[in-house]
């Protein structure tokens, strides 16, 4: 039986990760519950156990479901048969077989019938339907609209929608129109009150999963409004009854099994969430942070599933007498490839547990006043959540989309063909760095935190951190490339130039990322031997590529932008 | 009224992975060197039952397993999948048992459940292939029989209709209960393991199992009852020494060895008296049984 979990030894690691204890012990509150639920847990260990099981169960279904249908899955495609969405049969037999086992709510508390586990089963959880399918993955992770149900929605919304979540009606987060992409403030779709009920008029362009039974739309419910201020965030229930017909599916490069729908509202009936005029300036924004993280966590698992079919040709291939893998050009490649996709994982759960800790604290909020201690815990970790979130969507899809071509590239022609699966992963790992805020926006997300100072304070943090001997050297080398990623920073900031900023951002925001990385995977190494050789490799990549940032920066003056524009 | 359905497992070993030290010297299977699994068609089975258990209000599925304590796996991850309970007959007294003498021992512990309306079993198990189990139970406790079954498609007016998989096409057939259905691979697959069920059964253990806890450990068995996987040796169910173990199978292993299959062969008889007795003197003649 093929289980992504427990073959992968490097997930439960992370569980064993000491912050796991506070985490835990945050989302269980005393584990109140384990008196009023037979499967909730008595203590931490109960929980990481019960953790391990269900991500055992999830592992089992990637690997026997998931991953052996996603040929015919990306082959078949969805249809729109009479303004409905039909899956293909695969993703209807993937979908039906996550939901009989429970496994939607994840992380929605027991008493909307979800397993109130924390942030980080969930987001592995993610990475496993990833590695198995990456277009699956969407369908799978836009639950997370109920996480936005859940934290702003009336207890009225909670009862009536949480509960059908649990039970695997699928979601859909409607924001996109045809002139409002990256650019939301200018959403036109109407929203407008008759009699106490609010109706939806509008085309909403590009919407995942369009044919959803349970839609939070955005739309614009102030009349005579242009901006942001004027929308406000909905909860629509589609009864299927042509109110909401989806006109056409986009013939995508990548991620087909994932129906990308254009739809027509004609006086669809919605309910207000939270309050007016918030729709996007408050509520967007935060489920953005939680769409980002996931097309981390997709991007991980896609760049695992590139790692093991790169692995398994290099050693199956045999040219000039042996292996392909015992060629230095090979398997340079392919552990490069392995190195990147262990940074990526390790900033992909550090990132994960700050979300983990202060999300938390906001559930704690909801029920009593959090203690200035709390408070200010609470702060930082959401603080550090921000700062990480677009460096991890950044680095993480990009790494994706070199694995998955590196991956063609070590299966030499037959990778060009359509027999193996590496092409597949190559056209789904394109969208990653284009969707839920391109490369390019991360970048803008993130200069701040360079500017700053809360990378720097970061890289501070984990130096003080201790580690195991052997890896003194590799540390030694990080505090040079931090020397050189300050001397940047300070020699880029001190002009005080906006674009000139702007156009040195990407190279200092990478400068931080490698050294960040190869922080955490040298932490990771001190713990657990299997990261040494990653720690090891990424350290030479990372350190090569601050170098070369730093080279760049050194010469190029604000006068030299002039020679780039257009 | 409840309406019990018992459902017949056996944890095998996983033939379809099969390494060099596969059997031991003495021609039978080396089960340390394989690792354990559920039965395949058994979860056929387990499917079945657990349809007809969403199906009749009331129906309570329990899975019975013959082997020894770590069998106690088998109603653990039936308990996850939906099962409401689970015995697992074990005891050296057990051991070396061939197809008759497991039938027996089986058929000994479901009457000792009392009133059964429905058996269900997979076809066959992947370690000896005879499918001789589930048929020799269902003679033993006098029940009819529908083997080959690939969904059982309706349970009404003390009768069962179910559709059977033949070698030439499909067959639908209609039974009194109580009744034995054996199960094919070609049926429904069975469901994963839930969520929630599995973090509600995830301790659950028979008293063996237990024994080796501390105390505190210990104390949960008693606040949740349904953690108690049951625990049947031979003392438990009503029997005859002499049919149990190796002293109640005649099959002895003479000699293994390796073969390939080179052509599926297969032989049809019309079900009159005089096929059946050429059959049974032609395998009498080249020594395949007897």
């Amino acid at each position: 039986m093929a289980n992504f979990y427990k073959d992968n030894p490097a997930l439960k690691y992370q569980l064993t990760h000491p912050l796991m204890q506070k985490i835990v012990a945050l989302k269980e509150r005393d584990f109140a519950d384990k008196d009023k639920y037979d499967y909730a847990p008595a203590d931490v260990a109960d929980a990481l156990d019960s953790y391990d099981k269900v991500l055992e169960i999830i592992g089992e279904i990637c690997g026997e479901v998931i991953a052996p249908n996603a040929e015919g899955v990306d082959h078949d495609g969805p249809q729109v048969v009479n303004n409905r969405v039909v899956y293909a049969p695969g993703t209807q037999q993937n979908h039906d077989t996550l939901a009989q086992a429970g496994l939607y709510g994840m992380s929605l508390p027991r008493r909307y019938g979800g397993l109130n586990f924390s942030m980080i089963p969930y987001v592995m959880a993610a990475e496993l339907v990833s590695r198995a399918d990456a277009g699956f993955a969407n369908i799978w992770g836009l639950q997370d609209c109920a996480e936005t149900i859940y934290e702003f929605a009336s207890e009225d919304i909670k009862q009536e929608y949480l509960p059908r979540v649990c039970r695997g009606e699928t979601c859909s987060m409607d924001l996109t129109e045809p002139d409002a992409g990256s650019d939301l403030q200018a959403v036109q779709l109407k929203a407008t009150e008759r009699d106490g009920q609010w109706y939806l008029n509008g085309v909403k362009r590009f919407i995942t999963n369009g044919d959803a039974q349970i839609k939070l739309v955005l739309a614009r419910s102030e009349e005579g409004t242009s901006d942001g201020r004027g929308l406000s965030y909905f909860v629509v229930d589609n009864k299927h009854d042509d109110r909401i017909k989806v006109r056409r599916i986009e013939n995508k490069l990548g991620i087909k099994g994932s129906p990308t729908c254009e739809l027509v509202f004609n006086n669809v009936p919605a309910r207000l969430v939270g309050m007016r005029r918030m729709g996007l300036i408050k509520y967007v924004m935060s489920l953005m942070n939680g769409a980002r993280l996931g097309v981390g966590a997709q991007s991980v698992g896609l760049s695992q599933a590139a790692y093991e079919e790169a692995l398994a040709y290099a050693r199956d291939r045999k040219q000039f007498g042996k292996a392909i893998i015992e060629f230095p050009a090979v398997f340079e490649m392919v552990s490069l490839i392995k190195a990147k996709l262990d940074a990526s994982r390790a900033l992909l759960y550090e990132t994960t547990r700050c979300v983990d800790v202060y999300k938390a604290y906001e559930g704690i909020e909801q029920e009593r006043k959090l203690t200035p201690e709390e408070k200010a815990e609470y702060k930082e970790y959401q603080k550090m959540a921000d700062a990480l979130t677009p460096m991890l969507k950044m680095f993480s899809s990009e790494y994706a989309n070199q694995n998955a071509y590196d991956c063609i590239q070590v299966h030499g022609g037959s990778g060009f063909m359509k027999d193996y699966a590496c092409e597949r992963l190559y056209r789904d790992a394109r969208i990653l760095t284009i969707y839920e805020g391109t490369s390019q926006l991360q970048v803008v997300a993130a200069i701040r935190h360079v500017t700053t100072g809360t990378y720097l304070k970061r890289i501070r943090e984990y130096e003080a951190m201790p580690c195991a001997e052997a890896f003194a050297p590799l540390r030694q080398r990080l505090a040079g490339m931090t020397a050189l990623y300050e001397q940047a920073v300070a020699r880029v900031t001190e002009l005080k130039n906006g674009e000139y900023l702007d156009f040195c951002a990407r190279r200092l925001v990478e400068m931080a990322g490698h050294i960040l990385m190869g922080h955490l995977l040298v932490l990771d190494a001190s713990r657990d031997d299997m990261f040494a050789r990653s720690a090891a490799v990424y350290l030479n990549h990372g350190e090569a590529e601050v170098r070369k940032h730093a080279a760049f920066l050194e010469h190029i003056r604000p006068e030299d932008v002039e020679l780039y524009k257009a | 009224m409840s309406f019990n359905i018992v459902v017949l497992a056996k944890q095998v070993p996983d033939t379809r992975n099969v390494g060099k030290d596969a059997m031991k010297a003495d021609g039978t299977v080396n089960r340390a060197a394989l690792p354990a699994i559920y039965n395949p068609e058994d979860l056929n089975a387990l499917e079945q039952a657990l349809r007809l258990k969403e199906k009749i209000e009331g129906a309570v599925v329990t899975v019975l397993t013959m082997g020894p304590a770590r069998a106690a796996e088998i109603i653990r991850e039936s308990l996850f999948r939906g099962a409401d309970r689970g015995v697992v007959l074990s005891g050296r007294e057990f051991a070396g048992s061939d197809t008759l003498a497991t039938s027996y021992a089986l058929s000994c512990a479901i009457r000792k459940m009392g009133h059964v309306d429905l058996i269900v079993c997979g076809r066959q198990a992947i370690d000896g292939d005879t499918a001789q189990v589930g048929p020799q139970v269902a003679e033993k406790l006098g029940l009819p029989q529908i083997t080959y079954a690939e969904e059982i498609m309706d349970v009404a007016d003390g009768h069962i209709t179910v559709r059977r998989r033949l070698e030439r096409g499909i067959e639908v057939v209609r039974g009194p209960l109580p009744m034995l259905v054996t199960v094919n691979g070609s049926a429904a697959p069975c469901r994963p393991r839930h969520a929630k069920l599995t973090l509600k059964y995830k301790r659950a253990a028979i008293p063996s199992e237990q024994a080796a806890l501390d105390e505190a450990d210990k104390a949960l068995y008693a606040e949740r009852p349904y953690l108690n996987i049951g625990e049947w040796g031979v003392a438990d169910i009503d029997h005859d020494d002499r049919w149990l173990g190796l002293t109640g199978s005649p099959t002895k292993v003479k000699h293994i060895e390796n073969v390939v299959f080179t052509a599926k062969e297969s032989k049809r008889l019309s079900p009159a008296d005089n096929e059946v007795e050429d059959l049974m003197k032609e395998l009498i003649a080249n020594h395949t049984i007897g």
